[in-house]
Protein backbone atom coordinates (compact mmCIF):
# COMPACT_ATOMS: atom_id res chain seq x y z
CA UNK A 1 0.00 0.00 0.00
CA UNK A 2 1.49 3.68 -1.21
CA UNK A 3 0.58 6.73 0.71
CA UNK A 4 1.36 10.34 0.38
CA UNK A 5 2.96 12.09 3.17
CA UNK A 6 5.17 14.96 4.05
CA UNK A 7 8.24 15.70 6.07
CA UNK A 8 9.99 18.34 6.73
CA UNK A 9 14.11 17.09 6.65
CA UNK A 10 16.81 19.88 7.67
CA UNK A 11 14.32 22.42 7.53
CA UNK A 12 13.10 21.97 3.47
CA UNK A 13 9.53 20.53 2.93
CA UNK A 14 9.22 17.40 0.83
CA UNK A 15 6.42 15.72 -0.19
CA UNK A 16 6.54 12.15 -1.13
CA UNK A 17 4.54 8.67 -2.15
CA UNK A 18 5.88 6.17 -0.11
CA UNK A 19 5.03 2.34 0.57
CA UNK A 20 3.91 1.41 3.91
CA UNK A 21 6.91 -0.31 4.86
CA UNK A 22 9.00 2.35 4.88
CA UNK A 23 11.09 3.59 7.49
CA UNK A 24 11.81 6.95 8.35
CA UNK A 25 15.94 5.64 7.80
CA UNK A 26 14.78 4.42 4.52
CA UNK A 27 13.04 7.59 3.16
CA UNK A 28 15.80 9.91 4.26
CA UNK A 29 18.29 7.59 2.47
CA UNK A 30 16.56 5.92 -0.56
CA UNK A 31 13.82 8.45 -1.24
CA UNK A 32 15.50 12.30 -0.09
CA UNK A 33 18.81 11.22 -0.85
CA UNK A 34 19.77 12.36 2.59
CA UNK A 35 22.23 9.69 3.61
CA UNK A 36 23.67 11.61 6.80
CA UNK A 37 22.01 9.02 8.89
CA UNK A 38 23.47 5.66 8.97
CA UNK A 39 21.86 2.03 8.94
CA UNK A 40 23.54 -0.23 11.00
CA UNK A 41 21.50 -2.85 12.54
CA UNK A 42 18.39 -2.23 11.25
CA UNK A 43 16.80 -3.31 14.66
CA UNK A 44 17.52 -0.75 17.11
CA UNK A 45 20.12 -1.78 18.56
CA UNK A 46 23.20 0.24 17.65
CA UNK A 47 22.04 4.12 17.73
CA UNK A 48 22.99 4.36 13.62
CA UNK A 49 20.07 5.71 12.45
CA UNK A 50 19.79 8.41 14.95
CA UNK A 51 17.24 11.46 13.79
CA UNK A 52 15.95 14.73 15.86
CA UNK A 53 11.83 14.19 15.44
CA UNK A 54 10.30 17.33 16.54
CA UNK A 55 13.49 17.83 18.65
CA UNK A 56 13.65 14.46 19.98
CA UNK A 57 16.38 11.87 19.48
CA UNK A 58 14.55 8.64 18.10
CA UNK A 59 15.76 5.87 15.98
CA UNK A 60 15.07 5.92 12.23
CA UNK A 61 15.31 2.40 11.82
CA UNK A 62 11.81 1.19 14.20
CA UNK A 63 9.90 4.45 13.11
CA UNK A 64 7.26 3.83 9.84
CA UNK A 65 7.41 6.93 7.58
CA UNK A 66 3.51 6.86 7.31
CA UNK A 67 3.49 6.97 11.13
CA UNK A 68 5.32 10.39 11.23
CA UNK A 69 2.80 12.08 8.38
CA UNK A 70 4.39 15.58 8.93
CA UNK A 71 7.47 15.40 10.85
CA UNK A 72 9.93 17.49 11.19
CA UNK A 73 13.62 16.10 11.41
CA UNK A 74 17.02 17.17 11.99
CA UNK A 75 19.95 14.74 10.83
CA UNK A 76 23.40 15.61 11.46
CA UNK A 77 24.01 17.03 8.56
CA UNK A 78 21.01 19.61 9.69
CA UNK A 79 22.86 20.29 12.42
CA UNK A 80 25.60 22.28 10.44
CA UNK A 81 24.06 25.86 9.84
CA UNK A 82 26.42 27.32 7.26
CA UNK A 83 29.13 26.57 10.03
CA UNK A 84 29.55 23.21 12.00
CA UNK A 85 27.88 22.30 14.78
CA UNK A 86 29.73 22.83 17.92
CA UNK A 87 29.49 19.11 18.71
CA UNK A 88 30.89 18.38 15.21
CA UNK A 89 33.96 20.58 15.83
CA UNK A 90 34.64 19.18 19.02
CA UNK A 91 34.38 15.75 17.33
CA UNK A 92 36.96 16.72 15.25
CA UNK A 93 38.86 18.26 17.60
CA UNK A 94 39.03 15.47 20.00
CA UNK A 95 39.71 12.78 17.32
CA UNK A 96 36.56 11.17 18.84
CA UNK A 97 36.24 8.75 15.63
CA UNK A 98 38.17 6.26 13.67
CA UNK A 99 35.68 4.93 10.50
CA UNK A 100 33.21 7.89 10.64
CA UNK A 101 30.24 5.44 10.27
CA UNK A 102 28.88 5.81 14.01
CA UNK A 103 29.47 9.55 13.61
CA UNK A 104 26.30 11.22 12.88
CA UNK A 105 23.81 9.35 14.88
CA UNK A 106 26.63 9.47 17.59
CA UNK A 107 26.62 13.70 17.22
CA UNK A 108 22.67 14.22 16.55
CA UNK A 109 21.82 11.51 20.00
CA UNK A 110 24.44 13.81 21.54
CA UNK A 111 22.60 17.21 20.50
CA UNK A 112 18.73 15.39 21.49
CA UNK A 113 21.07 14.10 25.39
CA UNK A 114 22.21 17.62 26.10
CA UNK A 115 18.69 19.21 25.27
CA UNK A 116 17.17 16.52 27.82
CA UNK A 117 20.00 17.42 30.49
CA UNK A 118 18.85 20.94 30.18
CA UNK A 119 15.03 19.96 30.58
CA UNK A 120 16.50 17.79 34.08
CA UNK A 121 15.79 14.56 32.72
CA UNK A 122 17.12 12.27 35.03
CA UNK A 123 19.44 8.92 33.83
CA UNK A 124 19.70 5.57 35.15
CA UNK A 125 22.55 6.17 36.77
CA UNK A 126 21.43 9.65 38.44
CA UNK A 127 22.11 9.58 42.12
CA UNK A 128 18.77 11.62 43.60
CA UNK A 129 15.67 10.86 41.11
CA UNK A 130 14.16 13.68 42.48
CA UNK A 131 16.65 16.42 41.53
CA UNK A 132 16.29 18.51 38.92
CA UNK A 133 19.97 19.70 38.04
CA UNK A 134 21.82 17.32 35.67
CA UNK A 135 25.65 17.25 35.95
CA UNK A 136 26.74 15.66 33.18
CA UNK A 137 30.04 13.95 34.62
CA UNK A 138 31.93 11.10 32.57
CA UNK A 139 29.53 8.48 34.19
CA UNK A 140 26.20 10.16 33.02
CA UNK A 141 27.59 10.95 29.53
CA UNK A 142 28.57 7.50 29.13
CA UNK A 143 24.97 6.02 30.71
CA UNK A 144 22.93 8.65 28.66
CA UNK A 145 24.80 7.73 24.86
CA UNK A 146 24.64 4.48 25.96
CA UNK A 147 22.18 3.82 22.70
CA UNK A 148 24.80 4.64 20.06
CA UNK A 149 27.68 1.66 19.92
CA UNK A 150 30.78 2.62 18.02
CA UNK A 151 32.41 -0.58 16.26
CA UNK A 152 35.93 1.04 16.17
CA UNK A 153 35.43 1.82 20.17
CA UNK A 154 36.28 5.64 20.10
CA UNK A 155 33.90 6.01 23.34
CA UNK A 156 37.54 7.36 25.15
CA UNK A 157 37.25 10.51 22.89
CA UNK A 158 33.67 10.52 22.18
CA UNK A 159 32.96 11.10 25.84
CA UNK A 160 35.40 13.92 26.24
CA UNK A 161 34.24 15.64 22.99
CA UNK A 162 30.62 15.40 24.32
CA UNK A 163 31.77 16.49 28.21
CA UNK A 164 33.85 19.99 26.43
CA UNK A 165 30.03 21.11 24.67
CA UNK A 166 28.16 20.04 27.44
CA UNK A 167 30.54 22.24 30.32
CA UNK A 168 30.00 24.89 28.17
CA UNK B 1 8.71 -7.30 5.78
CA UNK B 2 5.24 -8.21 4.41
CA UNK B 3 2.68 -5.57 3.01
CA UNK B 4 0.22 -3.78 5.11
CA UNK B 5 -2.46 -1.06 4.98
CA UNK B 6 -1.73 1.35 8.14
CA UNK B 7 -4.54 3.05 9.16
CA UNK B 8 -5.93 5.66 12.03
CA UNK B 9 -8.70 5.51 14.03
CA UNK B 10 -10.53 8.32 15.28
CA UNK B 11 -12.48 6.58 18.02
CA UNK B 12 -10.82 3.85 20.49
CA UNK B 13 -14.68 1.95 19.58
CA UNK B 14 -13.36 1.74 15.61
CA UNK B 15 -10.63 0.60 16.34
CA UNK B 16 -11.79 -2.46 18.78
CA UNK B 17 -13.86 -3.31 15.92
CA UNK B 18 -11.60 -3.20 13.45
CA UNK B 19 -9.56 -5.34 15.21
CA UNK B 20 -12.34 -7.63 16.58
CA UNK B 21 -13.26 -7.77 12.64
CA UNK B 22 -9.72 -8.18 10.97
CA UNK B 23 -7.77 -11.15 12.45
CA UNK B 24 -4.99 -10.31 10.83
CA UNK B 25 -4.94 -6.31 11.77
CA UNK B 26 -2.72 -4.98 14.92
CA UNK B 27 -1.97 -2.04 17.06
CA UNK B 28 0.75 0.46 16.37
CA UNK B 29 2.14 2.16 18.59
CA UNK B 30 5.82 3.55 18.82
CA UNK B 31 6.53 0.62 16.98
CA UNK B 32 9.90 0.09 18.53
CA UNK B 33 8.94 -4.40 19.03
CA UNK B 34 6.24 -4.82 16.47
CA UNK B 35 8.47 -3.06 13.55
CA UNK B 36 11.40 -5.25 14.68
CA UNK B 37 9.18 -8.37 15.07
CA UNK B 38 7.73 -7.23 11.26
CA UNK B 39 11.07 -7.16 9.99
CA UNK B 40 11.86 -10.69 11.04
CA UNK B 41 8.72 -11.63 9.89
CA UNK B 42 7.73 -13.32 13.35
CA UNK B 43 4.80 -10.80 13.11
CA UNK B 44 2.79 -10.65 9.36
CA UNK B 45 0.28 -7.94 10.45
CA UNK B 46 -1.88 -7.31 7.05
CA UNK B 47 -3.15 -4.44 8.34
CA UNK B 48 -1.72 -2.11 11.37
CA UNK B 49 -3.89 0.64 13.81
CA UNK B 50 -1.86 3.25 15.00
CA UNK B 51 -3.20 3.82 18.35
CA UNK B 52 -0.84 7.09 19.77
CA UNK B 53 -3.18 9.44 19.01
CA UNK B 54 -6.20 7.44 19.95
CA UNK B 55 -4.91 7.27 24.06
CA UNK B 56 -4.43 9.53 26.42
CA UNK B 57 -0.55 10.90 26.40
CA UNK B 58 -0.59 12.38 29.75
CA UNK B 59 -0.12 12.29 33.59
CA UNK B 60 -3.17 13.09 35.54
CA UNK B 61 -3.24 13.35 39.10
CA UNK B 62 -6.16 10.66 40.43
CA UNK B 63 -8.35 12.01 43.32
CA UNK B 64 -6.92 9.61 45.69
CA UNK B 65 -3.33 10.68 45.72
CA UNK B 66 -2.57 8.72 43.00
CA UNK B 67 -2.18 8.88 38.80
CA UNK B 68 -2.94 8.04 35.89
CA UNK B 69 -0.56 7.21 32.90
CA UNK B 70 -2.41 7.46 29.08
CA UNK B 71 -1.39 4.39 27.35
CA UNK B 72 0.59 6.86 24.62
CA UNK B 73 2.72 8.25 27.50
CA UNK B 74 6.27 7.72 26.45
CA UNK B 75 8.60 6.03 28.84
CA UNK B 76 11.36 9.01 28.50
CA UNK B 77 8.43 11.91 29.84
CA UNK B 78 6.93 8.86 32.54
CA UNK B 79 10.97 8.73 33.67
CA UNK B 80 11.02 12.01 33.77
CA UNK B 81 7.90 13.52 35.38
CA UNK B 82 8.61 14.91 38.52
CA UNK B 83 5.71 13.32 40.32
CA UNK B 84 6.90 10.09 38.96
CA UNK B 85 10.29 10.75 40.32
CA UNK B 86 9.60 11.64 44.07
CA UNK B 87 6.37 9.32 44.77
CA UNK B 88 7.49 6.13 42.63
CA UNK B 89 10.88 6.77 42.25
CA UNK B 90 10.80 2.60 41.28
CA UNK B 91 9.34 3.62 38.25
CA UNK B 92 11.66 6.13 37.00
CA UNK B 93 14.19 3.75 37.61
CA UNK B 94 13.07 0.66 36.00
CA UNK B 95 12.38 2.87 32.71
CA UNK B 96 15.82 4.56 33.09
CA UNK B 97 17.34 1.01 32.80
CA UNK B 98 15.77 -0.05 30.13
CA UNK B 99 16.44 0.01 26.19
CA UNK B 100 17.86 3.84 25.67
CA UNK B 101 17.07 7.42 25.64
CA UNK B 102 15.99 6.78 21.76
CA UNK B 103 13.93 4.51 21.80
CA UNK B 104 12.28 5.70 25.29
CA UNK B 105 11.31 8.25 23.20
CA UNK B 106 9.29 6.48 20.67
CA UNK B 107 8.23 3.77 23.25
CA UNK B 108 5.19 4.16 25.11
CA UNK B 109 3.42 2.49 27.95
CA UNK B 110 1.15 0.18 26.29
CA UNK B 111 3.42 -1.48 23.96
CA UNK B 112 5.98 -1.68 26.46
CA UNK B 113 3.18 -3.79 29.24
CA UNK B 114 2.65 -5.87 25.74
CA UNK B 115 6.20 -5.95 24.01
CA UNK B 116 7.19 -9.87 22.93
CA UNK B 117 9.78 -11.93 24.37
CA UNK B 118 13.25 -11.38 23.38
CA UNK B 119 13.59 -15.41 23.37
CA UNK B 120 16.06 -16.08 20.33
CA UNK B 121 14.03 -18.82 18.87
CA UNK B 122 10.88 -16.81 19.06
CA UNK B 123 12.42 -14.24 16.52
CA UNK B 124 14.28 -16.73 14.87
CA UNK B 125 11.53 -17.55 12.22
CA UNK B 126 13.41 -21.01 11.20
CA UNK B 127 13.72 -22.72 14.53
CA UNK B 128 10.90 -24.40 16.49
CA UNK B 129 9.14 -21.96 18.91
CA UNK B 130 5.95 -23.10 20.90
CA UNK B 131 5.03 -19.47 21.22
CA UNK B 132 4.97 -18.47 17.31
CA UNK B 133 4.19 -21.24 15.93
CA UNK B 134 2.26 -23.57 18.57
CA UNK B 135 2.96 -27.29 18.56
CA UNK B 136 6.22 -27.04 16.57
CA UNK B 137 8.66 -27.27 19.94
CA UNK B 138 10.61 -25.14 22.15
CA UNK B 139 14.24 -24.63 21.25
CA UNK B 140 15.51 -23.61 24.19
CA UNK B 141 14.82 -26.58 26.38
CA UNK B 142 18.07 -27.95 24.27
CA UNK B 143 19.91 -24.65 23.73
CA UNK B 144 20.92 -21.23 24.65
CA UNK B 145 19.06 -20.46 28.00
CA UNK B 146 20.95 -17.86 30.43
CA UNK B 147 17.96 -15.47 29.56
CA UNK B 148 15.29 -18.13 30.23
CA UNK B 149 12.54 -18.46 33.13
CA UNK B 150 13.64 -20.28 36.27
CA UNK B 151 10.00 -19.95 37.87
CA UNK B 152 6.59 -20.76 36.42
CA UNK B 153 7.44 -22.09 33.35
CA UNK B 154 6.35 -25.07 31.56
CA UNK B 155 7.87 -27.67 29.47
CA UNK B 156 6.21 -25.72 26.23
CA UNK B 157 8.19 -22.26 27.42
CA UNK B 158 10.57 -21.19 29.22
CA UNK B 159 10.66 -17.15 28.16
CA UNK B 160 11.14 -14.60 30.04
CA UNK B 161 8.83 -11.16 29.61
CA UNK B 162 11.51 -8.26 28.91
CA UNK B 163 9.93 -5.53 30.44
CA UNK B 164 11.52 -3.17 33.18
CA UNK B 165 8.98 -0.85 33.73
CA UNK B 166 6.54 -3.98 34.59
CA UNK B 167 8.21 -5.20 37.13
CA UNK B 168 8.09 -1.72 38.57
CA UNK B 169 4.69 -1.41 38.25
CA UNK B 170 3.73 -5.32 39.53
CA UNK B 171 5.63 -4.39 43.05
CA UNK B 172 3.52 -0.64 42.65
CA UNK B 173 0.06 -2.73 42.49
CA UNK B 174 -0.62 -0.95 39.17
CA UNK B 175 -3.96 -1.45 37.57
CA UNK B 176 -3.88 -1.70 33.41
CA UNK B 177 -7.46 -0.08 32.01
CA UNK B 178 -8.82 -1.84 29.06
CA UNK B 179 -11.45 -0.91 26.76
CA UNK B 180 -12.55 -3.91 24.99
CA UNK B 181 -15.77 -5.01 22.59
CA UNK B 182 -18.10 -5.10 25.44
CA UNK B 183 -17.01 -2.67 28.22
CA UNK B 184 -14.27 -1.08 29.82
CA UNK B 185 -12.35 -2.80 32.33
CA UNK B 186 -9.38 -3.05 35.47
CA UNK B 187 -6.98 -5.62 35.08
CA UNK B 188 -4.55 -5.98 38.27
CA UNK B 189 -1.20 -5.64 36.22
CA UNK B 190 0.24 -8.61 38.36
CA UNK B 191 -2.63 -10.31 36.50
CA UNK B 192 -2.62 -9.01 32.80
CA UNK B 193 0.89 -11.24 32.17
CA UNK B 194 -0.36 -15.42 32.08
CA UNK B 195 2.38 -18.27 33.09
CA UNK B 196 2.79 -20.00 29.65
CA UNK B 197 1.35 -23.72 30.98
CA UNK B 198 0.06 -25.55 27.78
CA UNK B 199 -0.34 -22.15 25.76
CA UNK B 200 2.57 -19.80 25.50
CA UNK B 201 0.92 -18.03 22.18
CA UNK B 202 -0.75 -15.72 24.73
CA UNK B 203 1.32 -13.57 26.29
CA UNK B 204 -1.65 -12.29 28.57
CA UNK B 205 -5.18 -12.29 29.42
CA UNK B 206 -6.41 -9.59 26.87
CA UNK B 207 -9.07 -10.82 24.60
CA UNK B 208 -8.40 -10.23 20.90
CA UNK B 209 -9.31 -7.03 20.08
CA UNK B 210 -8.88 -4.90 24.10
CA UNK B 211 -6.92 -1.70 24.00
CA UNK B 212 -4.63 -0.37 27.01
CA UNK B 213 -6.16 2.85 27.49
CA UNK B 214 -4.18 3.37 30.71
CA UNK B 215 -2.04 2.29 33.45
CA UNK B 216 -3.22 3.43 37.47
CA UNK B 217 -0.71 3.82 40.23
CA UNK B 218 -2.39 3.83 43.89
CA UNK B 219 -1.42 6.25 46.04
CA UNK B 220 1.92 5.74 47.26
CA UNK B 221 2.72 3.49 50.57
CA UNK B 222 3.22 5.81 53.80
CA UNK B 223 7.09 6.23 54.35
CA UNK B 224 7.94 3.46 51.71
CA UNK B 225 11.17 3.51 50.24
CA UNK B 226 11.87 2.03 46.65
CA UNK B 227 14.24 1.04 44.32
CA UNK B 228 14.81 -0.81 40.96
CA UNK B 229 18.16 -2.87 40.35
CA UNK B 230 18.81 -4.65 37.27
CA UNK B 231 21.71 -6.80 36.57
CA UNK B 232 22.57 -7.38 33.28
CA UNK B 233 25.72 -8.42 30.56
CA UNK B 234 26.84 -5.19 29.91
CA UNK B 235 26.36 -1.90 31.81
CA UNK B 236 23.65 -0.34 29.82
CA UNK B 237 21.19 -0.90 27.27
CA UNK B 238 21.13 -4.64 27.72
CA UNK B 239 18.04 -6.46 29.24
CA UNK B 240 17.55 -7.67 32.07
CA UNK B 241 19.36 -11.42 33.74
CA UNK B 242 17.94 -10.51 36.70
CA UNK B 243 16.15 -7.26 38.23
CA UNK B 244 14.55 -6.33 41.33
CA UNK B 245 11.70 -3.83 42.25
CA UNK B 246 11.21 -3.49 45.99
CA UNK B 247 9.16 -0.60 48.47
CA UNK B 248 9.97 -1.51 51.99
CA UNK B 249 8.60 0.77 54.98
CA UNK B 250 10.58 0.16 57.97
CA UNK B 251 9.25 0.98 61.62
CA UNK B 252 10.70 0.38 64.83
CA UNK B 253 13.19 -2.33 63.18
CA UNK B 254 10.82 -4.61 61.94
CA UNK B 255 9.26 -4.44 57.85
CA UNK B 256 5.67 -3.19 58.43
CA UNK B 257 5.70 -3.04 54.49
CA UNK B 258 7.18 -4.25 51.67
CA UNK B 259 6.43 -5.02 48.22
CA UNK B 260 8.94 -7.14 45.92
CA UNK B 261 8.84 -8.10 42.18
CA UNK B 262 11.19 -9.83 40.26
CA UNK B 263 12.09 -9.17 36.30
CA UNK B 264 14.01 -11.80 33.82
CA UNK B 265 12.78 -14.58 35.98
CA UNK B 266 9.36 -15.60 34.71
CA UNK B 267 7.22 -15.74 31.94
CA UNK B 268 5.80 -12.20 33.54
CA UNK B 269 6.54 -10.03 36.22
CA UNK B 270 7.16 -12.39 39.08
CA UNK B 271 5.67 -10.70 42.27
CA UNK B 272 7.52 -12.30 45.10
CA UNK B 273 4.26 -12.54 47.38
CA UNK B 274 6.01 -15.75 49.12
CA UNK B 275 9.15 -13.28 50.00
CA UNK B 276 6.75 -10.59 51.18
CA UNK B 277 4.41 -13.02 53.99
CA UNK B 278 8.07 -13.76 55.13
CA UNK B 279 8.76 -10.71 56.19
CA UNK B 280 6.06 -8.28 57.15
CA UNK B 281 6.09 -7.85 60.86
CA UNK B 282 10.14 -9.36 61.17
CA UNK B 283 12.50 -7.90 62.14
CA UNK B 284 14.16 -6.04 59.47
CA UNK B 285 17.42 -7.90 59.05
CA UNK B 286 20.01 -9.35 56.70
CA UNK B 287 18.85 -12.86 58.19
CA UNK B 288 15.30 -12.17 57.56
CA UNK B 289 16.00 -10.82 54.33
CA UNK B 290 18.33 -14.20 53.46
CA UNK B 291 15.01 -15.95 54.47
CA UNK B 292 12.44 -14.44 52.59
CA UNK B 293 14.69 -14.63 49.11
CA UNK B 294 15.63 -18.41 49.88
CA UNK B 295 11.70 -18.74 50.59
CA UNK B 296 10.76 -17.51 47.42
CA UNK B 297 13.50 -19.32 45.34
CA UNK B 298 12.66 -22.46 46.88
CA UNK B 299 9.75 -22.63 44.10
CA UNK B 300 12.88 -22.19 41.37
CA UNK B 301 13.47 -24.30 38.65
CA UNK B 302 16.25 -23.61 36.95
CA UNK B 303 17.59 -25.02 33.44
CA UNK B 304 21.27 -25.90 33.33
CA UNK B 305 21.82 -22.85 31.63
CA UNK B 306 20.53 -20.28 34.25
CA UNK B 307 21.41 -21.78 37.44
CA UNK B 308 23.39 -19.03 38.37
CA UNK B 309 19.90 -17.15 38.41
CA UNK B 310 18.99 -18.50 41.49
CA UNK B 311 21.62 -16.88 43.63
CA UNK B 312 22.00 -13.63 41.20
CA UNK B 313 18.23 -13.71 42.21
CA UNK B 314 18.89 -14.05 46.10
CA UNK B 315 21.33 -11.76 46.29
CA UNK B 316 20.06 -9.00 44.47
CA UNK B 317 16.75 -8.96 46.47
CA UNK B 318 19.13 -9.01 50.28
CA UNK B 319 20.82 -6.46 48.90
CA UNK B 320 18.70 -3.85 47.30
CA UNK B 321 16.87 -5.03 50.46
CA UNK B 322 19.74 -4.11 52.47
CA UNK B 323 20.33 -0.94 50.58
CA UNK B 324 16.93 0.45 51.38
CA UNK B 325 17.45 -0.08 55.09
CA UNK B 326 20.53 1.75 55.40
CA UNK B 327 18.39 4.70 53.64
CA UNK B 328 15.84 4.46 56.22
CA UNK B 329 18.36 4.74 59.05
C1 LIG C 1 17.56 -2.70 21.21
C2 LIG C 1 16.42 -2.68 22.18
C3 LIG C 1 16.67 -2.77 23.53
C4 LIG C 1 15.62 -2.74 24.44
N1 LIG C 1 15.90 -2.85 25.77
C5 LIG C 1 14.88 -2.89 26.67
C6 LIG C 1 15.12 -3.05 28.06
O1 LIG C 1 16.27 -3.14 28.49
N2 LIG C 1 14.06 -3.09 28.90
C7 LIG C 1 12.78 -2.99 28.45
O2 LIG C 1 11.86 -3.01 29.27
N3 LIG C 1 12.52 -2.85 27.15
C8 LIG C 1 13.53 -2.79 26.25
N4 LIG C 1 13.27 -2.68 24.92
C9 LIG C 1 11.89 -2.81 24.48
C10 LIG C 1 11.11 -1.54 24.44
O3 LIG C 1 10.87 -1.11 25.76
C11 LIG C 1 9.79 -1.85 23.73
O4 LIG C 1 10.08 -2.09 22.39
C12 LIG C 1 8.80 -0.73 23.82
O5 LIG C 1 8.48 -0.43 25.15
C13 LIG C 1 7.54 -1.05 23.04
O6 LIG C 1 6.70 0.08 23.03
P1 LIG C 1 6.13 0.65 21.64
O7 LIG C 1 5.21 1.78 21.97
O8 LIG C 1 7.22 0.96 20.69
O9 LIG C 1 5.29 -0.61 21.16
P2 LIG C 1 4.96 -1.21 19.72
O10 LIG C 1 6.17 -1.84 19.15
O11 LIG C 1 4.24 -0.20 18.91
O12 LIG C 1 3.92 -2.34 20.17
C14 LIG C 1 4.29 -3.46 20.93
C15 LIG C 1 3.07 -4.39 21.05
O13 LIG C 1 2.05 -3.79 21.84
C16 LIG C 1 0.83 -3.70 21.13
N5 LIG C 1 0.22 -2.43 21.57
C17 LIG C 1 0.84 -1.21 21.59
N6 LIG C 1 0.03 -0.30 22.20
C18 LIG C 1 -1.10 -0.95 22.57
C19 LIG C 1 -2.30 -0.57 23.27
N7 LIG C 1 -2.50 0.69 23.70
N8 LIG C 1 -3.25 -1.51 23.50
C20 LIG C 1 -3.08 -2.79 23.08
N9 LIG C 1 -1.97 -3.21 22.40
C21 LIG C 1 -0.98 -2.30 22.17
C22 LIG C 1 1.21 -3.77 19.68
O14 LIG C 1 0.17 -4.31 18.90
C23 LIG C 1 2.42 -4.68 19.71
O15 LIG C 1 2.02 -6.03 19.72
C24 LIG C 1 14.30 -2.65 23.98
C25 LIG C 1 14.04 -2.55 22.62
C26 LIG C 1 15.08 -2.56 21.71
C27 LIG C 1 14.78 -2.47 20.25
S1 LIG D 1 11.19 -20.55 25.38
FE1 LIG D 1 9.14 -20.03 24.58
S2 LIG D 1 9.61 -18.40 23.14
FE2 LIG D 1 11.56 -19.47 23.45
S3 LIG D 1 11.66 -21.14 21.93
FE3 LIG D 1 10.68 -22.02 23.74
S4 LIG D 1 8.49 -21.74 23.27
FE4 LIG D 1 9.57 -20.30 21.95
S1 LIG E 1 20.21 1.12 12.33
FE1 LIG E 1 18.74 1.90 13.72
S2 LIG E 1 19.56 1.33 15.63
FE2 LIG E 1 20.93 0.38 14.25
S1 LIG F 1 33.97 5.51 14.42
FE1 LIG F 1 33.81 3.57 13.48
S2 LIG F 1 31.96 2.83 14.35
FE2 LIG F 1 32.33 4.60 15.51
Amino acid sequence: MDLEIELRVDGTEHRLTVDTRTTLLDALRERLGNTSPKKGCDHGQCGACTLLLGGRRILGCLALAVAHQGADIVTSAGLADGELHPLQRSFIAHDAFQCGYCTPGQIVSAAGMLREAREGWPSAVSKDPGAVDVVLDDEEIAERMSGNLCRCAAYANIVPAIAEVAHR
Amino acid sequence: MRPFRYERADEVSAAVTTLVREPEAAYLAGGTNLVDLMRLEVMTPEVLIDVRRLTSDRIEELPDGGLRIGAAVTGSDLAADLRVRRRYPVLSQALLSGASGQLRNLATTGGNLLQRTRCPYFQNVTTPCNKRAPGSGCSALEGYQRDMAILGASPACVATHPSDMAVALAALDAVVTVAGPDAERRIPLTELHRLPDTTPERDTVLERGELITGVELPPPHGAARSRYRKVRDRASYAFALVSVAVALEVADGSVRDVRIALGGVAHKPWRAATAEAVLRGAPATRESFMDAAAAELSAARPLPGNAFKVPLARNTMVSTLLELLEEAR
